[in-house]
C-alpha cells in the first residue's frame, strides 16, 4: 500500500474536502453538546448572522477578503514545495509597511498616489521578511517550519519595540501610531456604492475586497497558464524531476516564498489602510494561521481558496453574532473548529481517502456488473 | 549585583527554565524517533487547563496530574493515529493540536466556570510548595554564598528538581539502554530498524506516549506553580520556544537542558533590565531581549554558530516494503 490512493477527480476535489469539513463540524457539535448547546441553533444563527443581513454579508466579506489573502500565501508556498508558517509574521510586516509609506507621505501625495504606494511597500514588505527564511533554506538548508515560526516571534517582537519606543503617537497610552491621514484610508464599500447613489450600511468592508479577487485570478495565471509558475509548481511536486529538467530549486525557492509574503502583507492593507487609519499592535490576530485552514480545504486553488475564505469569513462572523445572542457561547468556539478543519483535512487526509476510495470501488464495480 | 539579586535571578530562571525543560525533552524524544512535534504549544496549554479545571473541581493533586497525563498521552496518541498509522503530515498535525487547544481550552473555560476564559485560583493543597523551606532559609543566613545557594538553589518545589532529574533520565534512556538505541535508530533509518526486526510503528508510538507524558508534566507545572489559575493562551509561545531550545540542543537532552536554562535565564533578566543602562551598551530593549532566542536559533539552524543536524527521517511517515 505504498501508492498515493487514486481518486475520481470529483471526489478528489469536491467530496473530499465536504467530507473532511463535515466530520470537523460534527466534532464540534459534540463540543457545543458538552458546553450544554443546542448545535442546531447555533448552525442556524450562525448562517443567519453571516448571511441573513447586508450588514452581514459585509462582515463576512471584509474576514473573507484577509483570509483570501493569507489562504492564497500558504498556497503559493505549498506549490513551491515548502510550508509557510510565517504568514502572521509577514502580515505584520505588511501592515508596517503600508503605515511607514503613509506616515512618510500621506500629507504630501493625493490618495490616488497613496494607496498605490502603499500597496507596494506593503508588499515589499511581507516579501523581505520571507525572503530571510527562503534564502536560508536555499543556500543553508535551514528548515522552512521552524525559520518561518521564529520569524513570526521575531516580527511581533520588532513590531513591539517600534511601536512603544519609536512610531507610538505622544500623549497616547496605547501602543499605536497617529492616525495615517485622509489620502491613506481605503475607501469603504458604503463609501463606493454610496457615490452611484446605492444605499449600504457602513462596515469594515473596503476595497481590499477587489484586491483580493485579483490576487486570486493573478495567482491562478501566475501558476497555471505561464512558464515560471509552471516551474514553480514542477519544483514542488517533485524536486528531484524539476533538477533534472534544468529548473534551479533555489530561485524557486525564493520566488515562492517572496510571492507568498507579499501575499500574505495584503492582510495589512485591508487592515491598515481598509479599516483602523493607523498602525496597531495586534492588527494580524491569528488570520496567518486561518489561513493554513482556508489553503487545506480549499485544496491549494484559488477557486478552493476564494470558496473557503468566504467560508471562514461566515463563521468568524457568524460566530462574533452569536457571542452576542446566545449566553455562554464564546467566539473560540469558531477557532476549534478552524484547529478541527486544520486537524481532519490536513493531517487525517489520509484516513479519509482510503475509506472514500473503497466506498466508490464498490459502487463503480456494482455499476460495471450492471453494464 | 549582590548575592540576594543573583540568587533571585538563579531562582527564577530555574522557575521559568522548568517548563521550557520538560517540553523540550518531550520534543526531543519524539523527534529523536523521526515525529516532528510542533504540538508541544497546544498539548502543554490543554494538558494545563486539564490540571486547572480538575484541580479546581477535585482539589486533589494527584487526580490533576493523573487527568492531565491522560489528556496528554491521548493527544500524543492522536499525533501517532494520524502521522505514525497515517503517515499524515506531522507539520500540519501540530498546528492542527495547537490551534484546537487554543481555542477548546477557552470554550470549555466559559462553558464551566464563567469566568471568561479563566479558572478559579487553585487552592494552595493542590499547588506546589517549596521542598525544604526551612533548610533553605537557614543556609540563607551563611554570609556570601549563602543567599546564593539558599534562595537560588534550594527554594524550589519538587517539580523543578524533578525535571532536573528527568534530564539525566532522558540522557540514560536515550543513550544507555536498547529501547534508547532503537528510538534513535528509527529517526535516523527506519528501513534498519525493520529489517532488524523491530516495529517501527511500536517504537514511534513509545516515544509519543513519553512525549505526551513531559508535555503534560510541563503543562501541569504553569498551573501548579507559575500562575495560580488557568488563563487562556497561558503558555504564550513556550512550547515553541522548547522547540527551538531543543534543536538549539542539537536534539540532544544535554544541549536542550543548556539551552534551555539560557532562554529561561534571558526570561529572567529582561523584565530586570528594563530601563537601566548597561555599561557600554547602554539601554537594552526588552523586546531584543525576548527576541534574542528565536534569533539564537535562526543562527544555529543557518549553520553559523556550529552545525545541527536533525535526525535524518526526521518528518518522513515509514512505508514499510511489502
Amino acid at each position: 500500500m505504498s501508492q498515493p490512493i487514486e481518486l475520481p477527480r470529483w471526489m478528489d476535489l469536491a467530496l473530499l474536502p465536504a467530507v473532511n469539513l463535515g466530520l470537523a463540524l460534527a466534532v464540534s457539535a459534540v463540543v457545543l453538546v458538552i458546553v450544554g448547546q443546542d448545535p442546531g441553533q447555533v448552525l442556524g444563527l450562525l448562517v443567519k448572522g453571516a448571511f441573513g443581513s447586508r450588514t452581514g454579508i459585509s462582515y463576512t466579506l471584509y474576514y473573507a477578503t484577509t483570509f483570501v489573502f493569507t489562504g492564497l500565501a500558504v498556497a503559493v508556498a505549498f506549490h513551491g514545495g515548502l510550508f509557510n508558517i510565517g504568514g502572521e509574521g509577514q502580515a505584520m510586516m505588511g501592515g508596517l509597511g503600508a503605515a511607514l509609506a503613509a506616515l512618510a507621505f500621506a500629507h504630501l501625495l493625493p490618495a490616488w498616489l497613496m494607496l498605490p504606494l502603499m500597496v507596494a511597500a506593503a508588499m515589499l514588505f511581507g516579501m523581505a521578511w520571507a525572503a530571510v527564511p527562503a534564502a536560508l533554506q536555499a543556500w543553508r538548508g535551514s528548515h522552512i517550519v521552524i525559520t518561518t515560526i521564529m520569524f513570526n516571534f521575531l516580527a511581533a517582537a520588532l513590531m513591539g519595540y517600534l511601536l512603544v519606543n519609536v512610531l507610538k503617537e505622544p500623549g497616547n497610552m496605547a501602543p499605536e501610531t497617529r492616525a495615517l491621514g485622509e489620502s491613506a484610508k481605503l475607501p469603504g464599500v458604503h463609501e463606493l456604492l454610496g457615490w452611484f447613489g446605492v444605499d449600504w450600511p457602513k462596515t469594515p468592508l473596503n476595497l481590499s475586497v477587489l484586491l483580493a479577487a485579483v490576487a486570486a485570478l493573478g495567482v491562478y495565471l501566475a501558476l497555471w497558464k505561464s512558464q515560471p509558475g509552471y516551474a514553480l509548481r514542477a519544483v514542488g511536486f517533485s524536486p528531484e524531476a524539476a533538477r533534472y529538467a534544468g529548473i534551479a530549486p533555489r530561485v524557486q525557492i525564493m520566488r515562492s516564498m517572496m510571492l507568498s509574503g507579499a501575499l500574505a502583507a495584503l492582510v495589512g492593507i485591508n487592515e491598515i489602510a481598509g479599516v483602523h487609519n493607523r498602525l496597531l499592535a495586534d492588527f494580524v490576530a491569528g488570520a496567518g494561521f486561518a489561513g493554513i485552514a482556508v489553503a487545506l480545504i480549499g485544496r491549494n486553488h484559488p477557486t478552493g481558496i476564494v470558496l473557503a475564505a468566504i467560508l471562514f469569513g461566515a463563521l468568524y462572523q457568524g460566530g462574533a453574532e452569536l457571542a452576542f445572542e446566545i449566553q455562554g457561547f464564546s467566539r473560540e468556539m469558531v477557532f476549534t473548529l478552524q484547529g478541527l478543519i486544520v486537524l481532519f483535512a490536513g493531517a487525517m487526509a489520509q484516513v479519509m481517502a482510503p475509506a472514500l476510495a473503497r466506498l466508490h470501488r464498490l459502487f463503480a464495480g456494482k455499476a460495471a456488473a450492471h453494464g | 549585583m549582590d548575592e540576594i539579586t543573583i540568587g533571585t535571578v538563579l531562582a527564577s530562571t530555574l522557575r521559568v527554565s522548568t517548563p521550557l525543560i520538560l517540553c523540550a525533552l518531550a520534543g526531543a524524544l519524539s523527534e529523536r524517533s523521526g515525529v516532528i512535534d510542533l504540538g508541544l504549544e497546544g498539548k502543554m496549554l490543554l494538558t494545563a487547563f486539564a490540571t486547572a479545571a480538575t484541580g479546581v473541581t477535585t482539589k486533589s493533586l494527584p487526580l490533576a496530574l493523573a487527568v492531565a497525563v491522560l489528556v496528554g498521552v491521548a493527544l500524543s496518541m492522536l499525533h501517532g493515529y494520524a502521522c505514525v498509522s497515517h503517515r499524515g503530515d506531522q507539520v500540519v498535525l501540530g498546528m492542527a493540536i495547537t490551534m484546537t487547544a487554543a481555542g477548546l481550552t477557552v470554550v470549555l473555560g466559559i462553558a464551566w466556570f464563567k469566568q471568561g476564559g479563566q479558572t478559579p485560583p487553585l487552592p494552595d493543597a493542590v499547588r506546589l510548595a517549596p521542598l525544604w523551606p526551612g533548610f533553605a532559609a537557614l543556609v540563607k543566613e551563611i554570609p556570601f554564598l549563602g543567599p546564593i545557594v539558599g534562595i537560588g538553589l534550594l527554594g524550589h518545589d519538587a517539580f523543578v528538581y524533578g525535571a532536573l532529574a528527568l534530564v539525566a533520565f532522558v540522557w540514560w534512556l536515550l543513550y544507555r539502554t536498547r529501547f534508547g538505541l532503537r528510538l534513535r535508530a528509527t529517526g535516523e533509518n527506519p528501513a534498519m530498524v525493520d529489517a532488524a526486526g523491530v516495529s517501527v510503528v511500536a517504537t514511534r508510538y513509545a516515544a509519543l506516549a513519553i512525549n505526551g507524558v513531559l508535555a503534560a508534566v510541563a503543562g501541569a507545572y504553569l498551573v501548579l506553580a507559575l500562575t495560580p489559575s488557568f488563563i487562556p493562551n497561558m503558555t504564550a509561545g513556550r512550547g515553541y520556544m522548547a522547540l527551538a531550545a531543543m534543536i538549539f540542543g542539537k536534539w540532544h537532552p544535554l544541549g536542550a537542558f543548556a539551552a534551555c536554562l539560557l532562554f529561561g535565564f534571558l526570561e529572567a533578566v529582561a523584565i530586570r533590565l528594563q530601563g537601566v543602562a548597561l555599561p557600554g551598551i547602554g539601554e537594552v530593549p526588552v523586546q531584543a531581549i525576548q527576541a534574542l532566542p528565536y534569533l539564537l536559533t535562526v543562527v544555529l539552524l543557518a549553520g553559523f554558530i556550529g552545525n545541527a543536524v536533525a535526525p535524518k527521517a526526521l518528518g518522513t511517515p515509514y512505508v514499510k516494503e511489502r
